[in-house]
């Protein structure tokens, strides 16, 4: 199985429930939007910031969450300069630090198979609806386990087309594989059927 | 007991299986024949995975016409390509991924699963990564999924095609030891060389009903 | 819904998570990286149609808010949705709804200019219209602004929507599976 981005721990964040930890995400994620203070926005990030130690990151965790945004937030510092002034800049930038680095807390804390079983959890009241709640559940586990499969089917299109002189082709690599991974779901189909799995 | 009359399956206009009338109580059947023989659309119908375009299957006391959920677990049926039936990313969670749908308690789910992997060796593995079995334990793997469902009878469709030499001869001695009744649909001649009994497909009809030694060679005369 | 749309959907998913393992190729000349898991909405939507289409996309987009590195470059997490980009992935899930939705209307009479057309639609007009506005709102500047700010990947949407059209038209021929469903 995929490993995630989950790194194991002992600390507050890592004891919440993953439903809860969604929930403050979304409040966050909703309340920053609704100031646009720089200093209180400031102050939620300082706040998160603090919160990486507290859980028991270290600086080396805390840049790899940084670093994929840093261009950005300098570009959008730069464009708000230019259109307004450092103010704005600063609200834009100490804004979208704060949510992200606030998910990425989330992510880090939170083991994928809990965040599932949350989400399961969540889908319960949809099934009056329509949502069947098995049917969920089941298309999750198998995107993990068939990425594998898919992924290794993938590298035998590329050295067939390899051998052929074909591999520099994005055409001659997809058309199989679209193909191939739909063949592989009519066995799968078939498989899920032969197995009386039946959530009616 | 095992029980089709006057069978005919179509696909578009195409004859696939041209009016099949056989009984089988054997504990042991291999279905042998040329690709496009007709020989997996026949398994495919025991289980229900296929209807009948005319005629009955009818399978102990169930009738795949009607019965189509009942008799799918009343059958088993392990396919050619593990990769293709295992739907978990894990191990345990795949064996428990047809129990879930029989509503069994916790603590019989726990104990089939472990039964199931103590009997194959697989014990160590219940929270492994499925795809990081080797191809015969995946296959072994497949057949437990299909076990665990206690099914009165088990249909192989090519079950060692895939399989190098020592799984092969692993998978061959697992379907040996089941209590199930087998109905075994391959090209491994020697996978069904010591059942009990034989039907040899061609165009759709059965055209060899024997034991395997008088059937095998007959095929092989066929096929020359 | 069938068990074998659910397959669908799922080994789309996956499809679009082993589309990210592709390495990105930089354009000559803009420096814009091409990455083929954007590829995926578009055929998505174009192979299995609007609602099995746009319920992959939805899947793969959840397992990514869910903590799994599966965007290219092994990028995962909710921080990633919630960023400044976050409008394009969730517009995925619309892009390739819309994409089904017009390949579906075409399906009996499907060439490569209504193909592309569909494709485009959803794969640029509309996603670019949820992105931008993300933008837009994230970083306080105007509408316009973000997309004149969002033109340069114009180029590489252009080449995708080009092979989305070729691989959909192609898979067609052999596995028509919008036509089926309906």
């Amino acid at each position: 199985m995929i490993a995630g981005l989950y790194i194991d721990g002992h600390s507050a964040l890592h004891r919440a429930q993953a439903g809860l930890k969604v929930l403050a995400l979304i409040a966050l994620g909703t309340g920053v939007f609704l100031i646009s203070d720089w200093p209180v926005l400031g102050g939620v990030l300082i706040t998160v910031l603090a919160l990486y130690p507290v859980s028991g990151f270290g600086p080396k965790i805390l840049w790899a969450q940084i670093k994929p945004m840093i261009w950005l937030l300098i570009l959008f510092f730069v464009v708000q300069l230019w259109l307004n002034d450092w103010q704005a800049g600063l609200v834009v930038i100490l804004r979208l630090a704060g949510i992200v680095l606030f998910a990425g807390l989330v992510t880090l804390t939170t083991k994928t198979s809990d965040m599932l079983a949350a989400l399961e959890r969540a889908l319960m009241p949809l099934a009056r609806f329509g949502v069947n709640p098995e049917k969920v559940s089941l298309a999750f586990s198998m995107v993990l386990r068939f990425i594998p499969v898919i992924a290794h089917v993938g590298h035998e299109i590329r050295d067939a087309q390899r051998a052929r002189g074909l591999d520099k082709s994005i055409i001659a690599l997809i058309v199989p594989l679209i193909i191939r991974t739909l063949k592989m779901a009519d066995d799968v189909a078939d498989a899920i059927e032969a197995r009386s799995f039946d959530p009616e | 007991m095992i029980s089709l009359e006057n069978v005919t399956v179509e696909f578009d206009q195409r004859r696939v299986l041209d009016d099949i009338s056989v009984t089988l109580a054997e504990k042991r059947i291999g279905i042998i024949g040329a690709n496009g023989s007709g020989k997996s659309t026949f398994a495919r119908l025991l289980n229900g995975l296929q209807t009948a375009t005319s005629g009955t299957v009818r399978i102990d006391d169930f009738d795949a016409a009607h019965d189509g959920r009942k008799l799918r677990r009343h059958v088993g049926f392990v396919f050619q390509n593990p990769d293709n039936q295992i739907v978990y990313p894990v191990v345990e969670e795949d064996l428990a991924f047809g129990l879930k749908s029989l509503k069994l308690p916790k603590a019989e789910i726990d104990r089939r699963i472990d039964d199931i992997l103590a009997r194959y060796g697989l014990f160590e593995y219940r929270s492994h990564p499925s795809h990081l079995l080797s191809g015969g334990q995946k296959q072994l793997l497949a057949i437990s999924g299909v076990l665990v469902m206690a099914p009165r009878y088990i249909i192989f469709d090519e079950p060692t095609t895939l399989l190098d030499l020592r799984n092969r001869n692993r998978v061959e001695r697992a379907i040996a030891e089941l209590d199930q009744t087998v109905i075994t649909v391959s090209h491994d001649l020697d996978l069904i060389a010591d059942y009990d009994r034989v039907l040899v497909f061609e165009n759709g009809k059965i055209a060899v009903d024997d034991t395997p030694a008088n059937a095998i060679p007959k095929y092989r005369k066929m096929m020359a | 819904m069938s068990t074998k749309d659910i397959v669908y959907i799922a080994l789309f998913a996956a499809v679009m998570a082993v589309l990210g393992l592709f390495p990105p190729i930089t354009l000559p000349i803009s420096g814009v990286p091409v990455t083929a898991q954007s590829l995926g909405p578009m055929l998505a939507g174009a192979i299995l149609g609007a609602r099995r289409g746009g319920l992959s996309i939805l899947l793969f987009v959840a397992l990514v808010a869910l903590g799994l590195p599966l965007l290219s470059g092994g990028r995962g997490g909710f921080g990633i949705i919630l960023g400044a980009t976050g409008g394009f992935i969730i517009g995925w899930i619309i892009a390739a709804f819309v994409i089904g939705l017009l390949i579906e209307k075409f399906w009996n009479k499907l060439n490569v200019i209504n193909a592309a057309f569909s494709i485009a639609m959803g794969g640029i007009v509309v996603l670019y219209a949820i992105g931008n506005f993300w933008v837009s709102v994230v970083v306080e500047i105007s509408y316009w602004q973000a997309t004149v700010g969002a033109a340069p990947f114009l180029i590489g949407d252009a080449i995708k929507v080009a092979i989305a059209t070729a691989v959909c038209l192609a898979v067609r021929r052999s596995y028509p599976l919008i036509s089926r469903s309906r």
